[in-house]
């Protein structure tokens, strides 16, 4: 009996070797062509994210030299009364948001679908919002928000008869304030997504609708949702996973009052980062961060695993 | 996605801290430079330094003037070059800039953060190069104090002094039906004024910054007005909270009925330091108590209108532990700096700050560069020195005054009879940052327990302190 090589025919031998020397050349290029890629995520997220690892477990300034105090920078996090009211106010919002800001997208989009004639403009005017900076939307809504009844929407509130509200200078409607303006500024690219996924959907479904005297919310609950599921699906689970990190508003509007009505988790993060002038407890900043990255990953997983059969079309 | 951003940020100011840069160049309390030989042959090498001096959104007179000032100081100091940087301490910028070691040369820092910032060694001790300079020895003890370590090294030199003042709109006040050349005495008085202005105005009567660490600073400024304390300095020097004090509860007390009752506090109840002196300039606020000297970042900032501005002393409770919450500014260096840097800095600290408060020549050339480029000059201060020297130093000054000094007399002829107490000594700024969200619960919430809300903020703090 031959061996292996000798049963190969001379020609695909020097074929493979050719394949070898392509594939190694191959892999030096690709190489070449991601080292770069790979610096930049190295240095800017993997680092960063093993740092994090380090700071949690550390005491430390960034000045001085740091040192390990093992899990205290977790037990200080949970032991303080402001970690209590951060995930409270951070399931508020998303509870709101989820309520106000999931569905707003896909009337919109359903509604755009159906417009034949500048269905452009539309989208475009949808999605301007999205490009605007978003601490340049913030400042614009705090000018609408004006508490006076000289403010924007106070004014038209008091034309027909209502108002003047406090908006962002109560407890009771910081947070709703809050959530109108993040809809406002975010529902566009939803809006886009769902329209492209709106208009693949086969004609041929509603025609046979219409034969079948289908009236529009028959059409709209047994063709355009489940057509639209899986769309709805990632959507809503990025919905969940932005939603838990609510920063720029309540920093911007409120720095997380009045008295932590609008406190969430990152902007908690971020005090116990930047608050006291004198260093921070960056280890718990660290720690917390950690926290909220563990169950956000966790939570996506179990999502995945339940939400797996409905994403399939039936 | 902004949890990993801002895990990244801390991460990355981490990275970028000077934890692996050279450690400051004296041990503690020896005051003693590490290289104190050749420095005036250093200095002679051409070096530059950065200085925090420029406030953002400083108009281009402000701007003018400064660079005025950075012309004469080059011309005696050929071979320093001066990069003026814009520069507002923060809490939050100021922290982010101090871990990544980003801060200017030159920077400046509140009297509450001197001591934290020199037992953690997060700034250069200067004393050899301060007392170089030949008076050190004049500043007011209580004054320098902030800038000095346990054994009176100097670390930070103090460049100017305030006093809680009541900032008041002269114009809202004429409008109003009541005389601006007689501001309110009384903290009842403040309240019926504010009432007045109100209701014939439409504005704010009073206001109350409330966020940034503020709400605490302003309501610590009320309890000292009223003879209270935020905490207690036992004689084993263990640091006792009292923010749960009765005067605290009197002055929150106060601004409930403002508020619920009287109506007089306006629509808005999240201003900080920035956003109020906006506000105040724009004429949408009667009243409010800020720092004396408010002026300068009023007109640099916010084109305040002087005829609007008035300006008097913070009303006194009989108490004889009532008094007027002190605080200041000191100018520190940058520990990730080279030794002519330092030279050059300490050299900068005098030449900008100190020449103005100490001779003729410096007053008059200070003066001269503000008045050419219509800066404020002759704005209410404290003294950093010695009353004497104080006063000399405003007499140079007198024929370049600016400002509509017969608006703040209520002020300036009554601060020297008033008590100066300083800030609360111990973790100032989380003790204010506790107390935010109290004077944030009584101006938004109707039923805010006042009780309740000083014990939680008490128990808070006292954790805090009792951390070390």
């Amino acid at each position: 009996m031959g061996t292996l090589t000798e049963a190969i025919p001379a020609a695909t031998r020097t074929r493979r070797r050719g394949l070898r020397v392509r594939l190694t050349r191959d892999s030096l290029a690709t190489l070449l062509f991601l080292l770069p890629l790979l610096a930049v995520f190295g240095l800017f997220s993997w680092f960063p994210i093993i740092r994090a690892f380090v700071m949690s477990v550390q005491a430390t300034n960034l000045v001085s030299e740091p040192t390990f105090v093992g899990l205290d920078n977790f037990a200080q996090v949970l032991a303080d009364p402001q970690f209590g009211i951060a995930v409270g106010n951070t399931l508020w919002f998303a509870l709101l948001a989820l309520v106000f800001g999931f569905p707003i997208p896909i009337i919109l989009a359903v509604v755009m679908s159906e417009v034949r004639r500048f269905r452009g403009l539309y989208s475009a005017l949808a999605y301007l919002p999205v490009v605007i900076p978003p601490v340049v939307s913030v400042l614009l809504w705090r000018f609408f928000y004006d508490a006076s009844s000289r403010g924007v929407f106070n004014t038209i509130l008091g034309w027909i008869g209502v108002g003047p509200l406090p908006w962002l200078q109560s407890a009771g409607t910081a947070m709703p304030s809050i959530v109108i303006e993040a809809t406002w500024a975010n529902a566009g690219a939803t809006v886009i997504i769902y329209l492209a996924a709106l208009l693949g959907v086969p004609r041929e479904l509603y025609d046979a609708a219409d034969v079948d005297g289908a009236s529009i919310w028959q059409k709209i609950v047994n063709i355009t949702l489940p057509q639209l599921r899986s769309v709805l699906l990632i959507t809503l689970i990025l919905q969940l996973l932005a939603t838990a990190q609510l920063f720029t508003e309540p920093l911007l509007f409120t720095s997380g009052g009045p008295n932590n009505a609008t406190l969430s988790i990152l902007l908690l993060i971020y005090r116990y980062a930047f608050q006291n002038s004198l260093g921070g407890q960056y280890g718990m900043a660290a720690a917390l961060s950690l926290m909220l990255a563990a169950f956000l990953a966790v939570f996506t997983a179990v999502y995945y695993r339940l939400t797996r059969g409905w994403s399939t079309s039936s | 996605m902004i949890a990993a951003v801002l895990t990244a940020v801390v991460a990355i100011v981490a990275a970028c801290s000077p934890v692996a840069s050279p450690s400051p160049t004296a041990a503690p309390g020896t005051g003693q430079p590490a290289a104190t030989a050749g420095a005036s042959s250093a200095a002679q090498a051409p070096v530059t330094i950065t200085v925090g001096v420029l406030r953002p959104g400083a108009t281009q007179e402000a701007v003018d003037a400064l660079n005025l000032q950075i012309t004469e100081f080059e011309a005696k100091y050929p071979w320093i070059t001066v990069v003026p940087q814009e520069y507002n301490w923060t809490a939050p910028t100021f922290t982010a800039a101090l871990a990544a070691g980003t801060l200017p040369v030159v920077f400046t820092i509140p009297f509450t953060d001197g001591k934290g910032l020199i037992a953690q060694h997060q700034i250069i001790n200067i004393d050899s190069r301060v007392r170089a300079l030949g008076y050190a020895d004049k500043f007011n003890k209580n004054v320098i104090s902030n800038g000095q370590d346990t054994s009176g090294a100097i670390w930070a030199v103090p460049i100017a002094a305030y006093g809680m003042s009541l900032t008041y709109n002269r114009t809202l006040f004429t409008q109003a039906g009541l005389d601006p050349n007689n501001p309110p005495a009384t903290w009842d008085d403040v309240q019926a004024a504010a009432k007045t202005i109100a209701a014939k105005t439409g504005m704010a009567g009073y206001a109350e910054m409330a966020t940034e660490n503020t709400g605490g600073w302003q309501l610590t400024t009320s309890t000292y007005a009223l003879g209270g304390r935020m905490e207690t300095v036992g004689a084993d020097g263990k640091v006792t909270a009292t923010l749960n004090n009765d005067q605290t509860k009197a002055a929150l007390a106060r601004l409930q009925t403002m508020r619920w009752q009287d109506n007089s506090l306006g629509s808005t109840f999240d201003y900080a330091w920035g956003t109020i002196n906006q506000a105040f300039a724009s004429g949408q606020i009667g009243m409010f108590t800020g720092g004396s000297d408010l002026y300068t970042a009023m007109v640099q900032n916010n084109n305040l209108n002087p005829a609007d501005y008035g300006v008097s002393v913070i009303p006194l409770a009989s108490s004889p532990t009532a008094g007027v919450l002190g605080g200041g500014t000191l100018a520190a260096v940058n520990v990730v700096t080279t030794d002519a840097q330092r030279d050059a800095a300490v050299d900068w600290i005098d030449f900008y700050y100190m020449q103005k408060l100490l001779t003729q020549a410096g007053a008059v050339a200070d003066a001269q560069a503000l008045k050419a480029n219509n800066q404020p000059v002759g704005v209410p201060s404290l003294p950093i020195f010695d009353k004497a020297t104080y006063d000399a130093s405003q007499g140079w000054i007198k024929d370049f005054i600016n400002v509509p000094a017969a608006q703040m007399t209520p002020f300036t002829s009554k601060i020297f009879d008033q008590p100066i107490v300083t800030e609360p000594t111990a973790h100032t700024q989380e003790l204010y940052a506790a107390l935010d969200p109290v004077v944030q619960a009584v101006l938004t919430d109707k039923n805010a327990d006042i009780n309740a809300l000083l014990d939680g903020a008490n128990k808070a703090v006292q954790a805090i302190l009792d951390k070390g």
